[in-house]
């Protein structure tokens, strides 16, 4: 057989039935659900009078709505109606199919792009979808994840195939060691930067080279989660003995013998040393600083060191001018004269524990600067909350003035009551700047955890590397 | 011979930017809704109103934003939008397709689509095509807010007419086929039920781990 890449061997032991079209049947390992995007979906399979395929590849639990507080309310903490309907809504779905769910009173309840991993329902060789963009996350394990739509969902669910094209393949290497306080957040943000919101369109992005294999598994599943952030619908990292020593032990991974037969399996997932790339992009780890979003497109980035640019730079200058009023920047303003209102640390992109560690390292003894009117720490599932207060990281943010949630989207998205007011701004570790995404009129800028961190004790935007 | 489709075709709207995301298209208060229709009023909210909207509320005493094209009055029956690149990026919700469709879009029309948006539209029975950037910048220039023009679309040939011009797309005969015969793609699939259960047999005998 010729040589091919991890996504053409993914896509190949998944490959079901060619149809006419051209387009392929893939099977489907995993199904994550929510409860935004399912309740149309299971509407639909009543209508046809069918039953879920196979209810054992689903894992359901509800993120996107829920409050983080008063969580030992449960559903009677959600005050707001529409929103405790979709949740009740699941949780009938749930019932009447007999599915795995985390609900609110669990702990193993969060995001579910942080719950699959951390249970070991995500594992390599794979195919994870949920209707979500960000499911790409999963790709960190060497599994082949895409974000679907609802109608992909029914689908789903009625037949456990997707209806899909095969992608091509592009590889993002980069070698080195990531400078002090870089992260992996800020590797994602500089590469969107490079290739553009749109670079990745049409293919499945392979992150490769030392300073990828170097990454924890926290790591590598916040790069591949802002893969759609590039235009990927899914992103990857080939797993090696980081990606097994993570899985071994966790609730839902094989054990024992099986998981010595699974590793078999998984040792050869990597794309073959002749495989060919459609498109091939290269950077040196040196280039990348911490990175801030200053628009309303996550492409809209620079480091730490610049300023706001003049929207005549780019070709199409009346977004930037558009992004530039959104957010109330006048170009030439160095980003470390951005002051701020509001600190997010949450959402699937860094919500974990590793975020939650640098990002009280860095607070630890320091207090939020006077013009900081709130700010929030969102753990990505109620055992990432047990393990950090385990570790007293929840005093070490009290005490600097951050409010202490419970897991859920939160800020990220605004579904639920955490909203940025009208032209607040936000040094946000989520994945998306789009105007109005954290409140209506909001400002969002993205960084990593411990560029939010050191936001918060100065009130505005500085390199966290002067801390 | 030109086949025109009368369903797909009309008059148009421009919205000359790019990267207009799912979340413009369709805020997230919107998404508690647990239906698929009632998202029209609410298509491009933030940019239509004046005010917060929010879900269940009455649109009738909103603020209206003049300027923004969907609020014209010779422009609330177009049955086409004309757009960017990237086109429908981030969020896979599918709301934003369901609340286009609401407000009555048959077509959309763009230089490049977002993955997850693109194959959403087929799955409702919107068609999104994609034309050249010189082609979209020709309709965008000669767009003005003062009279409404038409775009004729030839789905069989994959033709679009637009005043003397004649722009051709690409298309994949099945997404062509979903939209002329509304094809249920799930029965399709179902059609397929044999060969999903004996590749899920074989396949389970060397990824056993993967059932529980």
């Amino acid at each position: 057989m010729s040589s091919r890449t991890l996504y053409d061997k993914l896509w190949d032991s998944h490959h079901v039935a060619k149809r006419d079209d051209g387009s392929s049947l893939i099977y489907i390992d995993r199904h994550l659900i929510h409860e935004v995007t399912s309740p149309q979906a299971f509407d639909g399979l009543r209508e046809r009078k069918i039953e879920p395929w196979r209810v054992d590849s689903i894992i359901a639990t509800p993120d996107h709505n829920v409050p983080t507080e008063n969580r030992a309310k449960g559903l009677k903490g959600i005050s707001d109606s529409t929103s405790k309907l979709q949740v009740l809504t699941l949780e009938e779905n749930v019932k009447k199919y007999d599915l795995n769910f985390f609900s609110l009173g669990d702990e193993r309840q969060g995001i579910v792009h942080v719950i699959g991993p951390e249970q070991g329902l995500t594992l390599p060789g794979m195919t994870v979808v949920c209707g979500d963009s960000h499911t790409s996350t999963h790709g960190a394990f060497g599994a082949l994840a895409m974000g679907i739509g609802t109608s992909e969902v029914e689908h789903v669910l009625a037949t456990q195939c997707l209806i899909a094209y095969k992608q091509k393949n592009m590889r993002i290497n980069i070698k080195g060691d990531l400078l002090e306080r870089v992260s992996a957040k800020d590797v994602t943000m500089f590469i969107i930067g490079q290739i553009g919101t749109a670079g990745g369109t049409g293919f499945n992005i392979e992150y490769a080279g030392s300073t990828i294999e170097n990454l924890s598994m926290e790591g590598r599943m916040t790069l591949c989660n802002m893969s759609i952030e590039a235009g990927a619908r899914s992103g990857m990292v080939a797993p090696d003995q980081t990606t097994f020593d993570y899985i071994k032990g966790k609730p839902f991974a094989p054990s024992g013998d099986q998981f010595d037969k699974a590793l078999d399996t998984w040792i050869s997932l990597n794309s073959d040393q002749d495989a060919v790339f459609d498109k091939e992009y290269s950077f040196s780890s040196e280039q990348i600083l911490p990175q801030v979003t200053w628009g309303t497109s996550p492409e809209m980035v620079s480091s730490i060191d610049e300023k706001v640019p003049e929207p005549r730079d780019f070709k199409n200058k009346e977004n930037y001018e558009d992004a530039l009023n959104y957010m109330g920047l006048k170009p030439g303003t160095k980003l470390t004269d951005i002051s701020l209102d509001q600190i997010f640390i949450g959402s699937c992109t860094n919500s974990r524990i590793e975020d939650l560690r640098i990002a009280a390292e860095i607070l630890k003894g320091n207090k939020l600067a006077g013009n900081i009117k709130r700010a929030l720490v969102v753990p990505g599932s109620g055992l990432v909350k047990k393990q950090a207060e385990e570790e007293g990281l929840h005093e070490i943010f009290i005490d600097a003035g951050f409010s202490w949630r419970d897991a859920g989207c939160s800020m990220c998205l605004g579904m639920n009551p955490d909203q940025l007011n009208q032209e607040e701004r936000c040094a946000s570790t989520s994945n998306r700047n789009f105007e109005g995404r954290q409140g209506y009129k909001g400002r969002t800028h993205l960084v990593s955890p411990a560029m939010a961190a050191a936001a918060a004790i100065e009130g505005r935007f500085i390199d966290v590397r002067e801390i | 011979m030109k086949q025109i489709s009368n369903e797909f075709s009309g008059t148009f709207i421009c919205l000359d930017k790019s990267n207009v995301d799912t979340d413009q298209i369709i805020p997230k208060q919107f998404l508690k809704s647990i239906k698929k229709t009632g998202f029209g009023d609410n298509l491009f909210d933030g940019w239509r109103y004046l005010d917060e909207g929010t879900i269940d509320q009455e649109t009738s005493s909103r603020i209206l934003n003049k300027d923004f094209i969907f609020n014209n009055k010779l422009f609330t029956d177009s049955n086409i939008l004309v757009s960017g690149e990237n086109f429908g990026c981030g969020s896979s919700r599918e709301h934003a397709v369901w609340a286009l469709k609401d407000f009555g879009i048959k077509t959309v029309i763009a230089e490049s689509f977002a993955d997850i948006f693109y194959n959403n539209c087929f799955k409702n029975g919107l068609l999104a095509l994609c034309i050249k950037k010189s082609e979209i910048s020709k309709i965008f220039e000669n767009f003005n807010t003062s009279s409404a023009q038409s775009i004729e679309i030839d789905l069989i040939n994959q033709v679009l007419y637009y005043g003397n011009s004649e722009f051709k797309f690409e298309l994949d005969d099945y997404k062509k086929k979903c939209l002329l015969e509304g094809l249920d793609e799930i029965g399709a699939s179902l059609k397929f039920t044999d060969q999903i259960k004996s590749f899920e047999k074989n396949y389970q005998i060397k990824n056993p781990w993967l059932f529980k």
